[in-house]
Parts: C-alpha cells; structure tokens; sequence
C-alpha cells in the first residue's frame, strides 16, 4: 500500500503522450551534432566539386594546393579504387571520382588544412583536365538510341527496368465500364533536413584507427562503406552518431562527405572536421527523383477497379544510389492499399547526368500514389461517383495475402475514410463551396520497415541490449538512430511498459559502435516496429531475471511473485520488495546484469516471387492513411491557399499519440511542399536552386493547420499493436490538392509543384475554350 | 586586421580580439563556445541560427560580431534558470516543438523575442512573426502550440505575482 491506501500497480508507458526523453538537451541547446564537434587540433576539411557534367578526367594537378601554407593532404579519386552504395550489386559509386566525373558538383579531390578559408583557397587551386563527353539531364535523352552510357556495366543509361503483370490485365480492361489513361510528373525535390552534411573523425596514429562522428541515418552503413574504402579492418573504426538534424531519407546512405572526411583524416594523421554548405548538401542530394506516370486504369460504373497499367519513368542522377530499390518500390506499392488483382507494371529507372536520387519520406511510392489516386479521383467524376464511394468500393474485402503476395495483417483505411468524411464535413460541403474553393481526397499507405534487410547476414532484423546496475537504472543499449522521430523515447516507453516502472528510471545510450549493438538503422521506418520488438524481448528477459530473484528472496516460486513495476511481491497482503530490493537481489552472485532481445521479421512477410526484386515491398505490417485537403484559389493569381488538412493515419496501437501526432503533421506538410512549391531546378545540368530561397521549403505563413486523427487497427505482430507513423501521410496529400484545386477551379494540374504559372495557364486554356465554343 | 569587441554574451562581460569580417555566429560558436546557435544555409535563408542583439530576434550570420561591441547579446544557452527550462522551452518541450531539434534553439529565440514585445500574440501574429525560421520536422503546427502554451505560462505567472 502506498501513502494514499491505493496497491502499487505497475505504471503505464505506452499510450502515454510522453514529451521527448531527448528534449531537454535540444531545447536547452545543449545537445552536440556533428558540426558542433569543435577541436583546437582539428583540420576543416573541404571538397572541390566538378564544373562539368560528364567527362573523363584527363589529369588531376594537385601541386600548387599542396605547396600553399597550412595545406596538410590533399587527396583525388586514386586516394581508393573502391566503390560504394546501397546494394552489394551496385557498389560503383566513387567518394570521389576517379576516371569520369558524372555530374556538375561531383567530388573530383579534397584538402585538409589548417582552415576553411585555407582549405577553400587550397581546392582552388587545384587544376582539373576534363575530356567533355556528352551530357544527358533528362531522362528521355538519356534513354535516346546514340547515347553515351554513363556506366559501362548500365547498358542505355538503364539502372533497372522493371516489368511485370499480375492476374489477368487485358481481361480486367474488357470488364470495365470505364478504362482511362491519365499521365503525372511530379518535379525532382530535395529533404532539407535542417543540419547541412558533415563529419567530424580522428585518426589515430598509434593504433591506425579511426573514429568518426557524421550526420547519418544508418551509422552501420557508414561502418561498412568505410572499412570498404579505407579498407581497412571493421575492428579499427568506431561509429558514432550524435545527435543528428533530420533526415528525411538522404542519409540512409553513407554519403561521400564522411568518407572523403576519413581519407582525409587518415592522410593528415590527424582529427578532421567537414561540414558542407546548404548548397553542397543539395548537391550531395538523394533526393526524391523526377518522374513522369502513366496510368491506365479500369472501373466498372459502381467504381470498382477491374485493372491497371502503370508506366513510369524516373530520373535517377548520375549513381545507383536506391536506384533499383525505388523502381521496384514503385511497382509493387501499387499493392497493398485497394483490392487489386489484375496490374500490369513498367517502370525504368534512368542514369543522368544530376546528382544522384535516393531515398526521400515515402521512398517509391509517393510519386506513383499521385498519379493513381488522381486517376482513381478523374474517374469518379466521370463516372458521377463520389471519391469516398469509390474508395470504399475497392477496400480490401479480408486480411491476408495481396495478389501480389505481400501480407497484410491489419488495415485501418476504412475508419481513416469515416473519419476525415467526418470531420471535415464533405459531405454537406462537397459540390456547395463558393467558386474558387474546393475540397480533395487522398490514400496513401507504407510499410513499417523492408522485411528483408538489405545486407542478408543471417543476423536478427534487430538487437536491444539492456544493462541494469546496483543504482537501478536501465540503459538501453541500442544501435538505432534516433534523428529526430523520437526512436529513444519509443524504446523507452516499451521497456518501461513491460517492467511497470517510471519511464524516468530508463535511459538510452545510442548508436556508438563500440557500445551499442549493431542496428540496420532508421530508414523504411523500421525503428519502432523492428526494434521496439527486440526492445521488448530484452525487456521480458530481464523482468524474468527480476522475477526470480525476487522469488529467491521472498522464499516462493517465481510464478507467485506478482511483479507491480516498483513493486514485487508474493501475495496481496505481503508488502513486498522495491523494484532497488529486487534488483540487488537480481546482482547477487552476478553482478551487473545483461539482457538482451532479438527481433527477426516472418518468412511470410518476405515478399512475393512473382517477379525479379519482388521481395521489395514485402513489410511485416502497412500503415494507412486518408486526408482531405481544403483549397482556396485567387481567380487572378492562382495563388493557392490550403486552409485547412484533415489526416487520419492508421498506425496501429499509438505507442505515444503525442509523437505520432508530430509525425503525421510533418508528413502532411512535407507532402505540401511537394505539392505546391517545391522543385530542384538546373541549368545545363548546374544546380541554380541549391539554396532555401530557390528551393521554396513552406514556411509558417504558407503552411496550414493540419488536425490529426490516429486510427489504431493493432497490429498482431507490432510492438503493443504498432506499427508505421512517420512516412504513410506524406503521399496522399499531392493528390488531394490536385483534387481539391480541380473541385475548386475546375481544372487538374498534371505536374507538379502546382504553381500558380501552371495553374493559370490551364484557367486560361479553359477559359479561350468556352470563349471559342461560344462564338 | 583585428578590433577589440566589448560586449555582454549571456550576461557576461567579455573582451575578444576578432576580425573585422567574423559573423556573430561564428563568433559565439567557435571564439565563445556557444554552439548552442545552429548553422543551416549559406546566410540569411532559414532563421537556425536567431539570436537576441538587445532583447531584439536577429540573424547573426547576418550581423557582424564587430556590429555588437557594447550590445547584449542572449543565446538559447541562457535560458534556463538554475538548469530548468523556461516557460517558452518547457511549451517546446511538452507540445513537441522540437523534433530533431536543430532549428529548435533558433526558433525558441525567436519565440523569446516575440512574447518580449507581444506576450499575447494569436495564431496569425505568431506566423507572421516567426516566418523567417524554417523547421523541417513538425509542419509548425506544434511550434504554434508552444509558444501559444509559453504566452499562457506567462500570463498566468504574472498574475500570480
């Protein structure tokens, strides 16, 4: 019994909108990041950049850098023959390149020196001979029959062409009332994490060891990658992540700024610090890659979909990168969201002479869910039926396996529809509003983490170690990045939660090589779902060491201790042992206790086999997500306003709604910007909008409010029920601001960012249309 | 060619030798330690790295650290008292006005400077006054929440007193 007369009970964690266990040091500004790393010794790092697109590098002269004062290395592309990148298949990219440079702002040499402005000076100084070949900044030139191949081994500038058809296409097309084709382009666009790039490592001379600090999402991948180029022996380089300043998906891979700061640090013998303008950042890019969609879809006339055919085309940049992984995400997200059984897919993607795509929030699907939403959206108009009646309609009838064999376990797009028809009252005011605002639908869906990792080791998906000590505190030990989505403050709820104790009494110590177990990194929002399993496994683990030392000490049998959390006790009236009695019961003959937990995803969960590459797309849960978009257009300007957002997202049990909530909203706006105003832009292959001005990120006033909904459809195998918040509402807010500016003015913008020049131009065809028919 | 700068950083009186083109930021980041002050674009673009230059929200890759000889100068670093969060970061904190939180000392300054000169601002004001610095992460609605949550704190304090 406590003071108030109430039993001890244990105390709840998840559920709870817990403000982050990281918050203080980020707000205080205590918390370091990479480019906080400030040493008296250390070097500035900086990189010289190609001027040109595409050439041979005839001859790189290094000697007047290497003559200037305060210059301690200065390295070129022979500094390492290894490639790096993503999939042990593609590992062709150089840090810096060596026989060819591919794109305008490709590292072509580096300098360490005593400071940026010496290290600056020292790039200028070194003189390039290019041999200038033929550039190709489109995707359709790149593709033309005389074309130069960027890389040998990628025969017509093709990274990868992916075809397949499920189920029976032509025979789906013959049983529609309706079959449409429709075609987007969506505009290249960048994440503009708020921290630029940058590295921070030490050499150590004595032992040759490295230890390295960078801005990544996946500290495991920077590991690899370096002992690659470096190669040198995993065991001589230590990981470290600190705090880092958003991602968005460009830093999932290692990016050539760590590895030129390592090559750099290992010539000088000493500790080098690089950090990267805003503008090299979106140089370095990995970004969301320009695409065009075809779309050919079928509907018999109560909206039921009987058949597609998606052809795409995306612009990859000048490397692999997740090349192969986003044009098969493409295909096979076309799944898994509607009831579909006949789809036909052809995507390629194209090496060009730009920097190089990756993996940006919603890696894949984005793109290709706006054109099909948008499809789904012209043929409920021309078929008279409202968006919601058509989604509904084509809703996944029972769980289990797509046709495309991707497993589905729970699916929560049903209530996300009720809900934002609710709340923002479409049905009263679809078809009523003014002239100039308008209202649209969107659905998007992601996966809660690749089911296949992309290195198969044969090791679990995900490893949590848990160290508890005479002062009862619990460290977790763990390997997973948190970035800024709050991935420790999830580990620490789920912990505290199997325990029952105060989540205070849980700390977390993160993605350090040296310390932490090993982790597959934050990307294809996997943390929650793949690591707050293993955290759990630890955590029951180590409740069961809790239980039985406590039963030694209460003289019972483990089953009848009744563990409350703070409490352990053998019977109601007994008043038990404190969670610090137990846990010094716990040590005795021991010492400091080790749990550990393990997470491995389900063989059913792999993907399907019905086509090469098929395994992308397989996922042990999907999330969902609806949201309606309300618009208001100036009939002069076509300035487009988003008055308001309403987003409901399925992700499971909301383990804590507070960050879920943050999560979606982030989502939502980053899809907007998307939408409305963002854009890379290039003139003969040079990056002329690689600031915050050209690239236009939304800012307060432009940006709208947007009202949360969590659905939480448990998922059996998710941590508590959860699964994906973070990705899932990005995608379905483009098509639903088209759909809204088409309910609004009439018309639908087929590219995007839809800027009022596009959208006053469509008004202003419109408008000499009927002029003409009425004469 | 170096200058004497005398100014306050943090209420503290200090005295540095700095070049005459040395940016505040720089200054406070790498002379003074500060690194509390972020850096997110190559000037003026993202609003990271606000400061307070005599109670005033300002740019300080935007203002030159000679600018400031006899100012006062505040950073995020000098907000907490006695190591407790104010009621402006405390709204930060518990609304989830930070994500990654690197835009975050930027923007709680901002913050600061305008519930210095507007403690009761709405919605509207507080997006047009805090539209120079961008955040990534949460789409600002949560921001939004904060800093109306930190006026709230504050009014409610000054009552009580």
């Amino acid at each position: 019994m406590d003071g108030n007369g109430m039993p001890p009970a244990p105390i709840t964690s998840i559920g709870e909108p817990l403000p982050m266990v990281d918050g203080p040091e980020k707000i205080a500004g205590k918390a370091l990041y990479t480019s906080d790393f400030y040493d008296p010794s250390a070097l500035a790092g900086a990189i010289k950049r190609s001027t040109v697109a595409h050439a041979r590098i005839v001859s790189v002269d290094t000697s007047a850098a290497e003559a200037l004062p305060g210059v301690h290395a200065v390295i070129t592309g022979s500094e390492t023959d290894e490639g790096h990148g993503v999939l042990p298949i593609s590992r062709t990219e150089l840090p810096i390149a060596h026989d060819k440079v591919r794109y305008k702002g490709e590292p072509v040499a580096a300098v360490a020196a005593d400071s940026i402005e010496i290290a600056i000076k020292a790039c200028d100084l070194i003189v390039v001979e290019y041999e200038e070949l033929p550039a190709y900044y489109t995707a359709e030139d790149a593709l033309a029959k005389d074309a130069v191949d960027l890389h040998d081994h990628r025969e017509g500038n093709i990274e990868r062409h992916v075809e397949f058809e499920i189920g029976d296409v032509d025979g789906g097309f013959a049983d529609a009332d309706l079959v449409h084709e429709t075609e987007y382009h969506c505009a290249e666009v960048c994440q503009v994490q708020t921290e630029p790039h940058a590295a921070y490592v030490e050499y150590d001379g004595e032992r040759d060891e490295l230890t390295v600090r960078a801005s990544t999402q996946v500290p495991y991948y920077v590991h690899l990658m370096l002992s690659k180029i470096l190669k040198m022996p995993k065991s001589k380089i230590r990981v470290i992540k600190p705090y880092v300043g958003g991602g968005f998906g460009c830093r999932t891979e290692a990016l050539n700024v760590e590895m030129i700061t390592a090559m750099l640090a290992r010539r000088a013998k000493g500790t080098v610090r690089t950090v990267v303008s805003r503008e090299d950042t979106f140089i370095t890019h990995r970004g969301r890659q320009e695409q065009t969609i075809k779309i050919q879809m079928g509907m018999t006339k109560d909206g039921r979909i009987t058949a597609v055919d998606c052809k795409t085309i995306q612009r990859g940049g000048a490397h692999s990168g997740y090349g192969i992984v986003t044009i098969l995400y493409a295909g096979s997200m076309l799944f898994a969201i509607y009831d579909l059984h006949n789809v036909r897919y052809d995507g390629k993607r194209v090496l060009t002479n730009t920097p190089p795509c990756g993996a940006f929030r919603g890696h894949g699907t984005v793109n290709t869910r706006h054109a099909f939403e948008n499809a789904m959206d012209e043929m409920s108009k021309k078929l008279g039926l409202d968006p919601f009646a058509v989604r509904r309609v084509n809703l996944i009838p029972e769980l289990g396996f797509t046709a495309s064999d991707q497993w589905i376990n729970s699916y929560g797009l049903p209530e996300c529809l009720d809900i934002v028809e609710k709340a923002s009252g479409w049905k009263e005011r679809i078809g009523k509003l003014p002239p100039g605002r308008g209202l649209g639908l969107g659905c998007s869906h992601y996966i809660s983490g690749a089911s296949k990792p992309v290195n198969w080791t044969g090791e679990p998906h995900a490893t949590v170690n848990l160290k508890l000590d005479f002062d009862g505190t619990v460290v977790i030990l763990t390997g997973a990045s948190e970035i800024g989505q709050g991935s420790n403050t999830i580990l620490v709820q789920c912990v505290a939660e199997v325990l029952g104790i105060d989540p205070s009494r849980v700390k977390v110590v993160d993605a350090d090589s040296r310390v932490t177990p090993k982790d597959n990194g934050s990307y294809s929002s996997r943390v929650t779902y793949m690591v707050g399993n293993a955290a759990i496994e630890a955590a029951n683990n180590l409740k069961g060491m809790l239980v039985e030392a406590a039963a030694r000490k209460l003289e019972v049998s483990p089953e009848d201790v009744e563990c409350l959390g703070e409490v352990y006790r053998a019977g109601t009236q007994d008043e038990g042992m404190t969670f610090e009695e137990v846990v010094m019961a716990a040590l005795e003959g021991t010492g400091t206790i080790t749990a550990k937990g393990n997470f491995d995803t389900l063989p059913e969960s792999w993907g399907g086999k019905k086509y090469r590459g098929a395994a992308i797309g397989g996922t042990m849960a999907f999330s969902y997500a609806a949201q309606v978009v309300e618009v208001t257009v100036d009939p002069d300007t076509a300035d487009i306003t988003v008055d308001k957002v309403w987003v409901a997202h399925d992700c499971g049990k909301a383990l804590n709604p507070l960050t879920v909530e943050g999560q979606i909203q982030g989502s939502v706006w980053m899809g907007m910007g998307q939408a409305l105003t963002e854009e890379t832009s290039y003139h003969d292959g040079l990056l002329i909008s690689g600031n915050m001005l050209d690239y236009r990120v939304p800012t307060f006033v432009d940006s709208p409010p947007i009202e949360a909904h969590i659905v939480e459809s448990n998922d059996p195998h998710g941590p508590f029920g959860a699964k994906e918040a973070g990705e899932a509402s990005l995608a379905g807010f483009l098509p639903a601001l088209t759909s809204a500016v088409a309910n609004a003015m009439g018309v639908r913008v087929h590219e995007l960012p839809v800027t009022p020049d596009r959208l006053l131009q469509l008004l202003e065809d419109k408008e000499r249309k009927m002029r003409s028919a009425a004469e | 060619m170096k200058s004497l700068l005398s100014l306050r950083v943090n209420g503290r009186q200090r005295d540095d030798a700095v070049s005459g083109n040395l940016l505040l930021v720089d200054y406070l980041r790498e002379v003074v330690g500060l690194t509390g002050t972020k850096i997110g674009c190559d000037g003026g673009e993202c609003g990271l790295c606000t400061v307070l230059v005599d109670g005033k929200a300002q740019h300080a890759c935007l203002t030159l650290a000679g600018s400031c000889d006899g100012a006062s100068v505040e950073t995020i670093e000098s907000l907490s008292d006695g190591g407790r969060l104010n009621a402006i970061q405390r709204g930060f904190h518990e609304k989830l006005g930070a994500q990654c939180g690197f835009c975050t000392p930027g923007m709680v300054m901002a913050a600061e400077g305008l519930l210095r000169t507007n403690p009761d601002p709405d919605e509207a004001t507080i997006r047009t006054e805090m539209a120079s610095n961008i955040c990534r992460c949460t789409g600002y609605v949560k921001i939004i929440e904060a800093v109306r949550f930190a006026a709230d704190e504050l009014k409610s304090e000054t009552e009580a007193a």
